[in-house]
């Protein structure tokens, strides 16, 4: 009985042995990483090694490096015209994880409800349920995996306090227009929600702009938006994310922060302060070869017979395989053992994410052929798929 | 077009039919684009990057950067004699720089013998090279954007969220 009822109670990951069988096989090529196949930009990798030489190894403000800050908030005014203060609207965080955790514990009494979409990404719902939220999962399957004015109606009910966004989606690949955000936010303002709003895939958007939902009018007073460098600047180890909102939950998100991580790597900080001062040219080359990918991806998961819609952004497909005649998990191991490659079971997102599997494109090239043509190979061999297509 | 520089430039063995695949164009479109590109000499050839440290060319086992200066001629500026120089086998590139020298060389050969002899009976004995400076090469860390050694591994954890 030593562990908290709590914890206890927490809804355990389905996959965990898929999991230890992936990583106790050698020479998988891996379609199931969730971070950037790049090494950080050496600019940004030079600035913390010189960080570290000049000492640069103590705790920084619990709010983050006002450098750090004012960099965030004018890249933020610069690229979509949304002015935070860096003095009490911005909080450095350890990655979008830690700041998703502060944003659900700051603004959830027992019992509030969260409107998250399933299939999602997979802390979402723990982080909630940590928090003593309750957690209204709202499928998004009949509509791509978006959600929707008619979808948010349906499921909006006594005690919904607050909606999550991430858009580009992980684990779908799909984003939102302008247009869809507006229609969205007309519903979240007359419904006075509180939106949380997890972009961390913002530059990752290939065939359109991305929006943040809190640059829309009357938004800004209600979201809390989320980023950070992991994705955009391949920094995931580096820990560094921020959180950007009204006064007063950005203030209670700190205070929980300053006696809980206290504040983010220095190490990270200063990096990310190069990452934004720094030249862009690297993060274009960067996205340009994921577009490239995803269209490669696309093209051949359709030529196999798998239907995938073409994602807007992030670098994840995530394609049916309902007419292989094997649910996810089966699908997952047996590519695994027989092929040695590795993806994602669609259930590890949540129930709606059934029949379905995520594959990340942040595979070099190469990588990324060679896997397709095992998958082609699996898909002959146990399925009545991929006879007719060629390569 | 452009962007089928930029995947030919980081895997010249792209077909075009992958081209056609990732950039959305049609496969003759990229064929006809990559003829031109031929033929106007923005593609001027294919080659492979080897790592010369692994696999030694007897013949061009030493390598030297040469510091040339150079008298200009009349009419014809540095280009006459810069073509006279770089014309010979040895002379693996060649640029003309500002600063305190005019050209710089890249020479390989034999031995440090071979490549001082090139030194001093052809290059130095043109009537309008005023002098040279040999840095004999020690080692090749990163040649024209390529670090050479081999990639490291892939050091992500197989599976994350």
């Amino acid at each position: 009985m030593r562990i908290s009822k709590k914890v206890k109670n927490m809804p355990p990951s389905g996959i965990r042995e898929f999991f230890e069988l992936v990583i106790g096989m050698k020479d998988v090529i891996s379609l199931g990483v969730g971070e950037p196949d790049f090494v950080t930009p050496w600019n940004i990798c030079e600035s913390g090694i010189f960080s570290i030489e000049k000492g640069c190894t103590s705790y920084t403000s619990n709010k983050g490096l006002y450098e750090l800050r004012l960099q965030v908030s004018k890249f933020i005014k610069n690229k979509h015209g949304i002015g935070y203060d860096p003095e009490n609207q911005i909080l450095i965080t350890t990655g979008v994880s830690e700041a998703l955790d502060l944003v659900f514990r700051a603004i959830l009494n027992p019992g509030d409800k969260v409107l998250i979409s399933d299939p999602c990404y997979v802390s979402y719902h723990p982080v909630t349920f940590m928090a003593g939220g309750k957690t209204v999962f709202v499928n998004t399957k009949g509509t791509g995996f978006k959600l929707t004015p008619s979808l948010l109606k349906k499921s909006l009910s006594k005690g919904v306090k607050a909606v999550l966004l991430n858009y580009p989606a992980n684990p779908t690949g799909v984003s939102y227009s302008k247009k869809e955000l507006l229609e969205l936010s007309r519903i979240f303002i007359k419904h006075d929600l509180v939106v949380i709003s997890d972009e961390i895939y913002d530059e990752l958007t290939y065939d359109f702009s991305h929006t943040p939902i809190s640059g829309l009018k009357g938004m800004k007073e209600r979201t809390v938006y989320l980023n950070g460098f992991s994705k955009a600047f391949a920094m995931t180890g580096w820990r560094v994310g921020y959180a950007c909102g009204p006064e007063d939950i950005i203030s209670a998100m700190t205070k929980i922060h300053q006696y809980t991580m206290l504040c983010s790597p220095v190490m990270g900080q200063i990096g990310a302060i190069e990452a934004l001062r720094g030249s862009r040219h690297y993060l274009l080359e960067m996205k340009r070869e994921y577009k490239r990918r995803r269209e490669y991806i696309v093209e051949r998961l359709d030529e196999m017979g798998l239907v995938c819609p073409k994602p807007d952004g992030a670098f994840y497909v995530f394609p049916s395989i309902k007419n292989t005649g094997m649910n996810s998990i089966e699908f997952a191991k047996k590519l695994l053992t027989q092929e040695k490659v590795a993806v994602v079971p669609g259930t590890a997102f949540g129930s709606q994410g059934k029949g379905h599997v995520r594959m990340a494109y942040a595979s070099s090239m190469p990588d990324l052929k060679e896997a397709c043509v095992r998958i082609e190979r699996f898909l002959k061999k146990n399925t009545n798929l991929a006879v007719t297509a060629t390569e | 077009m452009k962007e089928i520089l930029e995947i030919l430039e980081k895997d010249a063995r792209t077909t075009p039919q992958e081209i056609a695949k990732v950039t959305k164009k049609k496969v003759d479109a990229v064929k006809k684009a990559i003829k031109k590109f031929e033929k106007d000499g923005v593609i001027l050839k294919y080659k492979t990057i080897i790592n010369k440290e692994m696999v030694r060319d007897e013949s061009r086992a030493v390598r030297a950067l040469i510091e040339v200066r150079i008298v200009p001629q009349r009419g014809h500026g540095f280009d006459q004699i810069a073509e006279r120089i770089y014309r010979f086998p040895e002379v693996v590139s060649s640029y003309l720089l500002s600063g305190t020298y005019d050209l710089l060389l890249v020479v390989e050969g034999r031995d440090i013998q071979a490549v001082s002899r090139f030194v001093s009976e052809k290059l130095s004995t043109l009537d309008n090279v005023r002098g040279t400076v040999t840095h004999f090469l020690l080692k090749k860390y990163k040649e024209d954007g390529d670090i050479l050694k081999r990639a490291e591994r892939d050091k992500r954890i197989a599976i994350s969220f």
